[in-house]
């Protein structure tokens, strides 16, 4: 037997983007008939040739490390950077593209608290049902029944309905069930992002009992950095989609925390471009929630029917909103861009309605119509830090957008 | 596509693992291991979907019976009473409540084994489990239903046989548990290719939901096979499901009958479906989540 719990060798995993197809039967057929006659797809967008950049992107790519028996190794990264997708293939969910990921033992993954839990049942068949979706046997449920039941806390409302529990007793009931599993691998993601800071704290002291005591092996993922020092001995930090560090876990925090290391360009020089139109450079400068972005780029066929938008997406790679600065100048002013030669243009983007988070902006110069010219390789990354919501400024909400408010409290 | 790469020899290499996951696998991995080894699960999918089924309803069980029993009670008026239709001698109420019943049967483990991905969508992006025993819970909790609304045909043929009514059991029809195998084999192996195909394509679902009251009545539910005209007949050769109904009938009321070829095609038909149903989704589940 070797001391190795999970081999994870050359992994990749590669998503694809967009529309997988036309969402229905009939226009698929068609498309693929028409495409096969060598007629034009009578289902594609207009001027096509417009979103022929890549298609695809890796989640990850050759990811490769071991982690220990008995080891605690937590898995940083921004988001995006690649950990939700680690856990979903070395928890089966997902199959990975390349690589093989090779696992000693059991696992049991906890990438949510109480997966699976029917809110017509009650608490105690829903340990069951939760405790079978997650692997035990019933006997074994039968054995720790009493210390589940006792761990959570909610004797008394054990046999009502769960859809009559206040979501903390929801999360103390599904949390139970987890830190009871019998498995030698546990696999835990922001699990303990949950409930009220007491319930937390137990939540931790018992993943550390877990681990510690019992020898088990855990892979922890969490934003909360002070979580994941507190409980693992081992890091390692993914950063899109590439694993650039795995070390002990106090090196990694280090590592982590040094903005040298993961600081995130906010200028790009290069080129990206093609015979009509270059882009030389790219550059943000952030005042608070106002960002000034200057951009250098080359007309090398002018007066064509350009058309110069800034996309900006969120850290998850999700489009926010696409502006094309060309649309709002006035016809002179457009002209004038679209003459041969250099052109620097900076511009003024207030992104106080941006919901907390990290974003990037990517350039879609186009002949309108006929084809994109810029890649995603002059990409620009910035940061909104909007304290507005500064009470529970952490909590999961999916947000991309966050109007502002004006509030009145009335007596 | 996958571009060619060569795999690290590491991962060929014969070391004792307990789990290996890799990108490529065999064209039928049922990992039927695993889903013994979830047995318990499959049996807590069965009593949750019991439960909750019933749940705050007055008549709670009972429902099992109450649908089959007003289908009944309408087709033998419309096409027994008005349509005069022949039963081939065979009580109305017999005659359509159990066909109804193994209809039902039959729809019930295509819907349900139809909608495993799209309805289970969040919990199979949560956790892994063999996803299988969702299904294999359908055809159990179904069975269940049919259990109840068997009870029933027991009683109404316990009446029948004694006012002496036309009906001539035959020793056959202790061999009922396989209609029911035949059937259930049939209608999940259909909803599982079904299934795969739903995750891509969502409107299957309107033409499932619309097509199979047509389907119904392409098959000997309303009617006996003996009241086709010749010239239909491959109808029935074509439809699977068929030849276990009519054969039913055989078997219970001693009424009716199926051509052999009928019965051989089906059942040539039901593991075509089952194992390319299986096929498509031990596909289906490796890449479901990132097309959901």
């Amino acid at each position: 037997m070797n001391d190795i719990a999970i081999r994870i060798e050359h992994v990749s995993k590669q998503y694809k983007l967009g529309v997988i197809n036309t969402g229905t039967f009939f226009r698929d057929m068609q498309s693929h008939f028409a495409r096969k006659m060598g007629k034009p797809d009578p289902n594609a967008k207009l001027g096509n040739e417009y979103f022929d950049g890549p298609d695809t992107f890796w989640a990850l790519k050759d990811v490769s490390f071991d982690i220990k028996r008995g080891d605690r190794i937590g898995i940083i990264g921004k988001n995006g950077a690649g950990k939700s997708t680690l856990l979903k293939l070395i928890s089966r969910i997902s199959a990975p593209t390349e690589g093989c990921i090779k696992i000693n033992g059991r696992v049991a993954s906890l990438l949510e608290v109480g997966t699976g839990f029917h809110k017509e049942l009650t608490g105690r068949e829903n340990i069951y049902l939760n405790g079978s979706i997650l692997g035990m046997k019933k006997r074994q449920i039968d054995r720790i029944l009493d210390e589940i039941i006792d761990f959570s806390g909610i004797e008394q409302h054990i046999d009502t309905p769960v859809k009559r529990y206040s979501s903390g007793m929801f999360v103390r009931l599904g949390f139970a069930v987890a830190a009871h599993l019998d498995s030698e691998i546990l696999i835990a993601d922001e699990v303990l992002a949950v409930g009220d800071a007491k319930f937390q704290e137990k939540a931790i002291g018992k993943m550390n009992a877990i681990s510690a005591e019992q020898g088990r092996t855990v892979i922890f993922v969490s934003h909360n950095i002070q979580a994941v020092h507190s409980l693992c001995n081992v890091g390692a930090i993914l950063d899109k989609g590439s694993l650039i560090k795995s070390d002990d876990i106090d090196t990694c925090i280090r590592y982590y925390n040094n903005p040298e290391n993961m600081g995130r360009d906010k200028a790009w020089t290069g080129s990206d471009g093609d015979g009509n139109l270059v882009v030389h450079r790219a550059e943000l400068y952030p005042h608070d929630e106002i960002i000034d972005l200057l951009i250098e780029f080359e007309i090398k066929n002018p007066d064509m029917d350009y058309v110069l938008c800034v996309q900006f997406f969120n850290n998850e790679g999700r489009l926010v909103c696409v502006n094309s600065f060309s649309d709002i100048v006035t016809d002179e002013e457009y002209a004038q861009l679209k003459s041969a030669g250099n052109h620097s243009v900076m511009l003024q983007i207030d992104t106080s309605i941006f919901a907390r988070g990290e974003y990037y902006i990517e350039f879609d110069f186009a002949i309108h119509c006929v084809k994109r010219i810029t890649t995603a390789k002059s990409r620009v990354y910035f940061e909104v830090f909007n304290q507005r919501n500064h009470r529970h400024p952490a909590s999961c909400r999916e947000n991309t957008i966050e109007p502002i408010w004006q509030y009145e409290i009335q007596a | 596509m996958k571009e060619a790469r060569t795999v690290p020899e590491a991962c060929n290499k014969n070391e004792t693992w307990t789990t290996i996951l890799r990108p490529e696998h065999k064209l039928l991995d049922l990992k039927l291991r695993e889903v013994i080894k979830y047995r318990d699960l499959i049996g807590l999918f069965v009593k949750r979907d019991f439960i909750t089924q019933y749940k705050q309803t007055i008549l709670g069980p009972l429902w099992y019976v109450i649908q089959p029993l007003i289908s009944t009670i309408m087709f033998a008026f419309v096409f027994g009473n008005l349509a005069n239709i022949s039963t081939d001698g065979v009580p109305y109420i017999l005659f359509y409540y159990g066909g109804t019943m193994l209809w039902t049967y039959f729809e019930k483990c295509f819907r349900d084994s139809s909608d495993t991905f799209t309805t289970n969508a969040d919990l199979f992006s949560k956790v892994y489990f063999p996803r299988l025993t969702v299904p294999i819970s359908k055809v159990f909790i179904n069975m269940l239903g049919l259990a109840i609304q068997f009870g029933l045909l027991i009683i109404f043929y316990a009446y029948y046989l004694l006012t002496k009514s036309p009906v001539h059991p035959t020793w056959y029809a202790l061999l009922f548990p396989l209609i029911i195998l035949w059937i259930a084999a049939l209608g999940t192996g259909m909803g599982l290719i079904i299934t795969s195909i739903t995750t891509k394509y969502r409107d299957l679902k309107q033409l499932i939901a619309f097509g199979i009251n047509l389907w119904m009545y392409a098959t000997p539910i309303v009617y006996p096979l003996s009241q086709i005209p010749q010239k239909y007949s491959w109808v029935f050769y074509v439809n699977p499901v068929s030849a276990p109904i009519e054969l039913f009938r055989v078997w219970f009321y001693g009424a009716g009958y199926v051509p052999p070829y009928m019965i051989v095609s089906s059942l040539i038909m039901s593991a075509f479906f089952l194992f390319l149903g299986l096929v498509s989704f031990s596909n289906g589940e490796r890449t479901f989540v990132d097309v959901a």
